[in-house]
């Protein structure tokens, strides 16, 4: 029996620290992991409440990434809890298996440090990782400080164990900017966040011996399609779950966390819409905003992955003016975000002007006075009723200005 | 230790692997398989590679495996297992196994995706010592995909990649030495061995299944579509392999006892183990004379060093 990790109410914790907490109190049965900037301090962290007692499951520290999600998925497969972590490269690598265990539908937690990808090689944050692993089958929440990787880590071994989920989740945090930076988190104690998380519950497991179980069957197209589109309908599905997981957290801790988060959204005619650190640092250029006269909100979708058209439709259906900010390179079209904001709206039947802003690749650092400037591009289209600025913009991108698609060209 | 001792026993022993798979007739992989599996009474986890073995017993809504059994990929069989095992021993230390009844890992790898794709999942979870087991079904070459060279393939091989031509002999390189490079992970035990010496296969797993820690057998699984031979002459081929001492049997004890299982009486020339295939029959044509003696040469040198480590006690 693992022994009690006594925290005050009150923590100085960097997301990495949270997240390994957050690891060490699911009780997870077996880790398999690989280092790797800027998320290796999660397996440090863990190895060390291994060496010190307060895990008592498997810390299996394979030879690479590749290995590291195959070992998890021998290990779910086998039929316990099971996490990893990673961040970039060590992400691109394990990307084969990532489709595999989800397709074989293994609830394996993954707390991603979100890092960009070479080439050229750079350890400093950006989503290139994360919108590799877009079509992997995986949910993927979004976690914009330590206190909410700790949170989203907690949340994700319950919505992904879950009876009518069984899929494997990922938890997100901005390189260093979260996964690096100390603030105040309020955990809770060991006993209060395993009860929530509650007990692992076997499906199938491999060790089950009475029952023997086939895992990784060859379909081809007599059965592929119908593989497939079961496990779009589960993530389709998914958001049920993960709204009473969220409501169920909230009644205990107090925190409330929503699908699609948002701030000053009530009346707002321009919009920034973010994923990871950027979304804090918007809110207070949105409250600059509004002191220039511009009613400016910012929105967050929680989960990437399955996206929440709806929510994020209806939020942003009366805003004149949005702006998509994507942190990865989009390589030869709009952003990846920017595409689910224009596909969400005109599902649903709103036109607002929506132009993508491509900002902080590699860790280049995106400021309060970065947003403050976007707000000002949005509301010369509010204002205009009509895109007047590009449709693609690079913030803070050195040599002369690149853009794409300019009014009149 | 399970033992088989009579062939009558072997065949009334319960199929953990079952017939109606859809290798091919004469496959030897098969055989293997079911001399491996039925090895131990004891419950079994297998993984296994992508690749021939996987894709002809596991098509979906169908399986032929009566144990729990699991594919991920082509190049993580032993990275897959050692996650089961490491589940196992979770579990069993959390008190939500029972400590009494014993499970064995498995894994199964073609050439493929041991010697070359897999081989680094191999490495690594050998040097992790996970207690598992693992069996190379080696038939020389990416046979699933048609015919490829792979690191396995011997010298003078004809392959769809390494193809024999106007100006070449086929493969250009000897088999990577793998069963060697295992015995130097630090796994207590490692062996090769033959569909054809069933008994000696079967004690061979059964020795494997016992050990703690990782076990790695190379298996030769003569493959009658790329090897080109009659489907009926798979043991025979077996026979003529470990007969020409092309493939001797062996086994490492902590990378430092080796032990020669297989001696035979009547050391074949290897020229009949070569002639007997048609991937090598153009070695039989004039100009290419040369090989069959360098061949016969390699053969004989390592023959004398596995005698020389055996005599040695090293």
């Amino acid at each position: 029996m693992a022994e009690k990790y006594e925290l005050k109410t009150k923590e100085v914790w960097d997301g990495n620290t949270a997240a390994a907490h957050a690891l060490r109190q699911a009780q997870v049965d077996v880790v398999a992991a690989y280092p790797i900037t800027p998320s290796t301090p999660i397996v440090q962290n863990y190895a060390q409440f291994l060496a010190d007692g307060y895990v008592d499951g498997e810390f299996v520290m394979v030879e690479s990434e590749h290995s590291a999600m195959s070992a998890c998925v021998g290990a779910s497969a086998a039929g316990g809890r099971v996490a990893t972590a990673t961040s970039s490269q060590g992400y691109a690598l394990m990307v084969e298996v990532l489709y595999q265990a989800s397709g074989m539908r293994c609830p394996i937690v993954m707390t991603v440090v979100n890092r960009a990808l070479a080439s050229p090689l750079n350890i400093h944050g950006d989503h290139g990782d994360l919108y590799l692993g877009r079509d992997a089958g995986w949910i993927h929440l979004i976690a914009n400080n330590p206190q909410e990787a700790y949170d989203m880590t907690l949340c994700a071994f319950k919505i992904a164990e879950d009876e009518d989920v069984r899929l494997p989740v990922s938890t997100n945090q901005d390189g260093f900017l979260v996964s690096h930076t100390a603030q105040i988190v309020e955990p809770l104690d060991d006993d209060t966040a395993y009860k929530f998380i509650g007990d692992y519950k076997q499906r199938n497991p491999m060790l089950d011996f009475n029952n023997p179980v086939t895992y990784g069957a060859q379909t081809e197209e007599e059965w592929h399609f119908e593989h497939k589109a079961r496990q779009h309908k589960a993530l389709m599905d998914s958001p049920a779950v993960i709204e009473r997981v969220f409501k169920e957290f909230k009644d205990l801790t107090g925190r409330e966390y929503k699908l699609v988060e948002s701030y000053n959204m009530d009346d707002a005619e321009v919009a920034v819409v973010a994923m990871g650190s950027n979304y804090e640092t918007a809110k207070i250029a949105a409250d600059k905003a509004r002191e220039m006269g511009i009613k400016a909100g910012v929105v967050c979708p929680r989960s990437f992955r399955p996206f929440p058209l709806k929510e994020v439709a209806e939020i942003l259906k009366n805003v004149k003016a949005i702006g998509a900010m994507d942190r990865s390179a989009p390589m030869g079209t709009i952003g990846a975000l920017h595409n689910e904001i224009t596909g969400a709206l005109n599902a649903f039947g709103y036109n607002s002007i929506v132009t993508g802003y491509i900002y902080g690749l590699g860790g280049r650092d995106t400021t309060v006075e970065d947003n403050l400037e976007v707000f000002k591009d949005l509301a010369l289209n509010a204002e205009a009723g009509k895109r007047v600025t590009p449709l693609q913009k690079f913030i803070k991108l050195r040599g002369p200005e690149l853009s794409f698609f300019k009014v009149g060209e | 230790m399970k033992e088989i001792t009579t062939l009558k026993e072997f065949a009334c022993t319960p199929d953990r692997f079952q017939g109606g798979h859809r290798l091919c007739p004469g496959c030897a992989h098969s055989i293997i398989v079911r001399e491996v599996v039925n090895a131990t009474d004891d419950d079994i986890v297998v993984s296994t590679a992508t690749g021939c073995l996987e894709v002809c017993s596991s098509i979906y809504p169908y399986t032929s495996w009566d144990v729990s059994w699991i594919h991920v990929g082509f190049e993580n069989a032993a990275s897959v297992i050692s996650g089961s095992e490491a589940m196992y021993k979770a579990l069993k230390n959390k008190g939500k196994l029972p400590v009494d009844k014993p499970a064995k890992f498995l894994a199964f790898g073609g050439d493929g995706g041991t010697y070359d794709i897999g081989f680094q999942a191999l490495s690594g979870a050998s040097e992790r010592g996970h207690d598992f087991m693992y069996v190379c079904l080696d038939n020389e070459g990416y046979m699933n995909t048609g015919g490829q060279r792979s690191s396995a393939t011997p010298v003078g091989a004809h392959t769809t990649t390494s193809p024999r031509g106007r100006v070449s002999y086929g493969e250009k390189r000897w088999k990577k030495d793998l069963t060697m490079i295992m015995s130097h992970h630090g796994c207590p035990y490692v062996a090769t061995a033959a569909p054809s010496k069933w008994k000696d296969l079967a004690k061979k797993a059964a020795k494997g299944f016992d050990t703690e820690g990782p076990v790695f057998i190379n298996a030769l699984s003569p493959c009658t579509t790329e090897w080109k031979f009659d489907p009926a002459d798979t043991i025979m081929m077996s026979d003529l392999a470990v007969d020409s001492c092309v493939f001797p049997l062996y086994e490492i004890e902590n990378g430092t006892k080796l032990t020669i299982t297989y001696r035979p009486k009547n050391k074949i020339p290897v020229k009949d183990y070569l002639g007997a295939q048609g991937r090598f029959s153009h070695l039989f044509k004039k100009g290419n004379e040369w090989l069959i003696d360098e061949w016969q040469k390699h053969v004989d040198e390592y023959w004398e060093y596995l005698q020389k480590r055996e005599e040695a006690g090293v």
